[in-house]
C-alpha cells in the first residue's frame, strides 16, 4: 500500500510535522520535510481528525431521488467527514438487521467514509413497538445508536423501555425531542414573529419538555441518552443540570441552529424550514456558549437533502430540512473559532472525539499521533468561498448557504489511510 | 406597488387613496349602467384555493365593472385536486396572461411566495392566506367605519374599535390592526387567552379578556367567526360558554354607545359569537360591509392595474 505523507500541516493548528500514513495508521510524525513517501503539500495547513457525524440523512432506501450513500458520502467527505451516523427514516425505515446491514454493506462498497447505520427504535418509526434492537445491534453493521428521529418517543413508558433495552447491547437512544400535541401542524418557532405571520409555533417547551422528561428517565434507568438537534436556550439549562447530578445525557446541536435564526422565515422561502425551527438570536448565543463549554458534547448535521420540487414551492406545502455536511466545518469556523470560543482541539473534540465516543465508533476519533487510525482531515482556516448550490456533491440543492461566503474550507480529507479528497475535489 | 399582500404594504396616503377611490367606484353603483372600461382587455384571475364564495364573487363583480376579463380558478375538481403544485398553477396562468391573481390560500405566507418566486409577471392580491392576512376585508372595514364614523373623509384618527373572538386563527383581525394602526385608529383585541397568539403584546393595541368592560369604549365592534373546528381542541369548554363569555347578544349590544356599529367579515354563526337579535339590528352594518367590499376591491385592482401610476408614485 502506498505510503502517504502530509508535509509540513500542523496538527491542531500546532508546531508543523510530516504526517506519514501507511496501511491505514498514522506511522509517524517527521520533522517538516523529511517524511518519506508520496507527497501531499499541506503547508501551513492545519490537521485534525476526520469529522464524524453523528446525524445524517442519507434518504437511500427509499428517496434516492434526494440522495444516495454515495452522493451523501461524497459530501461527506468533502465536508472532511471520515464517519457519518446514517438516520433510520428511510423507506423502508432502518428497523431490521436486513436493512441496517444493507445500509452499511453499501456504505462499505462506495468507501468514501464510514457510514453507521442507525437504528430505529420502534418498528416503522410509529412510536408503538420496540423494533429489533438487539438483531440491529448483533448485525453485521453492529448499530449502537437507536433513534426514531424525525419522531420524537414519545410514549414516555416506550421510551424507558428503550433506554432500558439498549444497556445490554452498549447502546445509546438519541432522542429527537418534540412534543407531538404541542406541535401539531407546527410550521416555525413560535413567538411574536410567528404570530404576525400567522404560522402556527413550535414551542421551545416542547423540545425542552421532553428532554426534561428523558433526562429524568436516563438517570432512573441508569442508561445513556443522547439528545438530538438541541435547539434553544432552555434545552441548554435542562441538559448542563441534568450533566452537574450525573446524568449520563450527551447532545449535539446543527450548524444552521449556531448561525441562523427565525427571521429568515418571513421570507417564506421554505429554503429556511427545518425541524426543529429556526429560533431565536438569544438561542443561537446559548447554544454556542453550550458548545463551547462541554454542555453540548458534540456538531452535528442534521444534513437533510430535498428534492428540488419539495423545496420549490409555498411554505406549509414544503420538507423540513437543510443540507449540512459540505458547510459544517465553515459555520464552526465563522461561529465558533473566529470568535475565539473554540480552539483547534476544541474543533477537533467537537466534531470528531465526542461524536465517535458517543457513536461508539472506535476507529475515528483518534488523536493525531503514531499508532492512530489514519482519518485526517486538512483545513485552511485562511481561505474563504461560496457556496454554490448546484455545485454540491449532494444530490439536492437545499442549502440555505446559497451565495454565502464563509471562512474556512476543506482541503483534503483522508479516510482509513487513503486520500478521498485532495485539493478540495474527490481523489 | 405592484402586489398587495398585506395591509403593512399600505402606508397612509396609499391605503387613503383606495378608500378616496372606493369612494368614487361607491358612486358608479348607484348608476343604471355600473360598469367602467378602465380594465378591458386585462385578465383577472380569481385563484381559490379555499372555498370562499362570498369573496370570490366580490371580486369578480369588482373586475367586472371595470370591464377586465376574469377567470375563476377554483382548487375543487380542478388539476390541484389532481396533486398539481402552486409553482405549475401559476406557471399555468403566467401563459395564459393573467395580469393579476386574486389568490385565496390555506397556506399563510402563499401570496407572499406566489408574487416573490418569480413564477409569474403579474400583480398578486391576497384574498385571504391561512391565518395570516386578509388585507381587502381590512380595506373595506375601514371603508365602513369612515362612513359611519367619520363622514366618509380623511383617516381614522381616534376611533376606538374592538375586535372579538379568535384572533389566534384571524387573518382578517391580523390586517386589520395594521391597517388601523395605519389610519390613527385604537384597537382593542378581546379574546379569551387560548384564543390569542404568544406576542400579542408587540402588536400595536390593546388586549382584554372581558368584552363587557371594552363595549361602553368602543365606536365599533366587530366579531369574529369561530370556526366549526376550533370547538373541540380545547380553546374553550363549550361553545355555550364561549358564547356567554365573548358572544355578542342584545343585553351585550346595549353596552355600546348610541353611535357605535357592529361589523362581521361573514360569514356569521348565528347564536355563537353573535345573537340574532344583534345581527338584524339597526347597528349592525355587515350587509353594507358587503357591498363596500365590491367598492374597495374595484379600487385595489384599478390602482393596481389601471392607475398603477398613482399608487406607485
Amino acid at each position: 500500500m502506498t505510503t502517504y505523507v502530509l508535509r509540513g500541516v500542523r496538527p491542531y493548528g500546532e508546531a508543523p510535522v510530516d504526517i506519514v500514513i501507511t496501511d491505514g495508521f498514522i506511522t509517524e510524525l517527521a520533522a517538516p520535510g523529511t517524511g518519506q513517501g508520496e507527497v501531499i503539500d499541506a503547508e501551513g495547513l492545519i490537521a485534525l481528525p476526520g469529522f464524524v457525524d453523528l446525524h445524517t440523512h442519507l434518504r437511500e432506501p427509499g428517496r434516492e431521488d434526494a440522495e444516495t450513500i454515495e452522493s451523501g458520502s461524497q459530501a461527506a467527505a468533502l465536508g472532511g467527514f471520515t464517519c457519518v451516523h446514517a438516520m433510520a427514516n428511510t423507506d423502508p425505515v432502518a428497523d431490521t438487521a436486513g436493512v441496517v446491514e444493507q445500509v452499511w454493506h453499501i456504505g462499505r462498497e462506495v468507501g468514501l467514509v464510514d457510514v453507521r447505520p442507525v437504528g430505529a427504535v420502534t418498528v416503522n418509526l410509529e412510536g408503538t413497538h420496540l423494533a429489533q434492537i438487539g438483531a440491529m445491534a448483533n448485525s453485521a453493521a453492529g448499530v449502537t445508536v437507536f433513534s426514531d428521529d424525525g419522531k420524537c418517543v414519545h410514549d414516555a413508558l416506550l421510551m424507558r423501555r428503550a433506554l432500558e433495552y439498549v444497556k445490554a447491547f452498549g447502546g445509546v437512544v438519541a432522542q429527537h425531542a418534540q412534543e407531538p400535541r404541542l406541535t401539531e401542524n407546527a410550521q416555525m418557532n413560535e413567538g411574536a414573529l410567528s404570530g404576525k405571520l400567522g404560522m402556527v409555533g413550535w414551542p421551545a417547551v416542547a423540545e425542552e419538555a421532553i428532554i426534561a422528561r428523558d433526562v429524568l428517565l436516563a438517570e432512573h434507568v441508569d442508561s445513556r441518552l443522547h439528545a438530538c438537534h438541541v435547539s434553544t436556550a432552555g434545552s441548554v439549562e435542562v441538559i448542563r443540570w441534568a450533566k452537574s447530578r450525573g446524568v449520563n445525557v450527551t447532545a449535539e446541536v446543527t450548524p444552521h441552529h449556531l448561525i441562523l435564526t427565525e427571521d429568515l422565515v418571513e421570507s417564506y422561502n421554505p429554503v429556511y424550514k427545518v425541524n426543529p425551527p429556526l429560533r431565536r438570536k438569544e438561542d443561537v448565543m446559548a447554544l454556542r456558549e453550550a458548545l463551547a463549554d462541554g454542555t453540548i458534547d458534540a456538531l452535528a448535521t442534521d444534513h437533510a437533502p430535498h428534492p428540488h420540487e419539495h423545496k420549490d414551492c409555498e411554505w406549509g406545502a414544503a420538507a423540513m430540512g437543510m443540507l449540512g455536511l459540505q458547510t459544517a466545518f465553515s459555520v464552526v469556523m465563522e461561529t465558533m473559532v473566529e470568535p475565539g470560543l473554540l480552539d483547534w482541539r476544541g474543533v477537533a473534540d467537537r466534531m470528531s472525539v465526542q461524536p465517535a465516543r458517543i457513536g461508539g465508533v472506535a476507529t475515528q476519533g483518534q488523536p493525531i499521533e503514531v499508532g492512530s487510525s489514519a482519518n485526517i482531515v486538512v483545513v485552511d482556516p485562511q481561505a474563504r468561498w461560496t457556496v454554490v448550490a448546484d455545485e454540491l456533491a449532494s444530490k439536492s440543492s437545499n442549502t440555505p448557504f446559497a451565495e454565502r461566503t464563509f471562512p474556512g474550507t476543506v482541503v483534503h480529507t483522508f479516510y482509513a489511510g487513503r486520500p478521498t479528497v485532495l485539493d478540495g475535489v474527490l481523489a | 406597488m405592484r402586489h398587495l399582500l398585506s395591509a403593512a404594504d399600505l402606508d397612509r396616503d396609499r391605503a387613503l387613496l383606495i378608500l378616496d377611490t372606493a369612494a368614487e367606484m361607491a358612486a358608479l353603483s348607484d348608476r343604471s349602467v355600473k360598469k367602467l372600461p378602465t380594465l378591458r382587455g386585462r385578465t383577472v384571475v380569481n385563484l381559490f384555493f379555499e372555498d370562499s364564495t362570498r369573496t370570490r364573487i366580490s371580486f369578480e363583480l369588482a373586475a367586472k365593472r371595470l370591464s377586465a376579463d376574469v377567470i375563476n380558478f377554483a382548487a375543487k375538481g380542478s388539476s390541484v385536486s389532481k396533486g398539481e403544485s402552486l409553482k405549475d398553477t401559476a406557471l399555468t396562468l403566467e401563459a395564459m396572461g393573467a395580469d393579476a391573481v386574486v389568490i385565496r390560500h390555506w397556506d399563510s405566507g402563499a401570496p407572499h411566495r406566489l408574487a416573490h418566486a418569480n413564477w409569474i409577471g403579474g400583480s398578486v392580491i391576497n384574498a385571504g392566506d391561512g391565518t395570516h392576512e386578509h388585507p381587502t376585508q381590512a380595506l373595506l372595514d375601514a371603508y365602513t367605519m369612515r362612513r359611519h364614523l367619520r363622514d366618509g373623509k380623511g383617516a381614522l384618527e381616534g376611533v376606538r374599535v374592538g375586535i372579538v373572538g379568535d384572533i389566534l386563527h384571524s387573518r382578517v383581525a391580523r390586517s386589520n390592526v395594521l391597517l388601523l394602526q395605519t389610519l390613527g385608529a385604537e384597537v382593542t383585541l378581546v379574546a379569551p387567552p387560548t384564543l390569542l397568539p404568544i406576542g400579542i403584546e408587540t402588536w400595536p393595541c390593546e388586549v382584554s379578556y372581558d368584552i363587557d368592560a371594552v363595549l361602553p369604549k368602543v365606536d365599533a365592534v366587530m366579531m369574529l367567526r369561530v370556526q366549526q373546528e376550533r370547538m373541540h381542541a380545547a380553546y374553550f369548554p363549550t361553545a355555550r360558554e364561549y358564547s356567554s363569555l365573548y358572544g355578542l347578544n342584545g343585553d351585550r349590544m346595549r353596552l355600546l354607545p348610541d353611535h357605535a356599529i357592529v361589523m362581521h367579515p361573514g360569514p356569521m354563526n348565528r347564536g355563537m359569537e353573535i345573537s340574532a337579535e344583534v345581527a338584524d339590528s339597526d347597528r349592525a352594518v355587515m350587509v353594507e360591509q358587503v357591498a363596500n367590499g365590491v367598492s374597495v376591491r374595484m379600487a385595489v385592482l384599478y390602482l393596481l392595474l389601471g392607475g398603477a401610476k398613482e399608487l406607485s408614485e
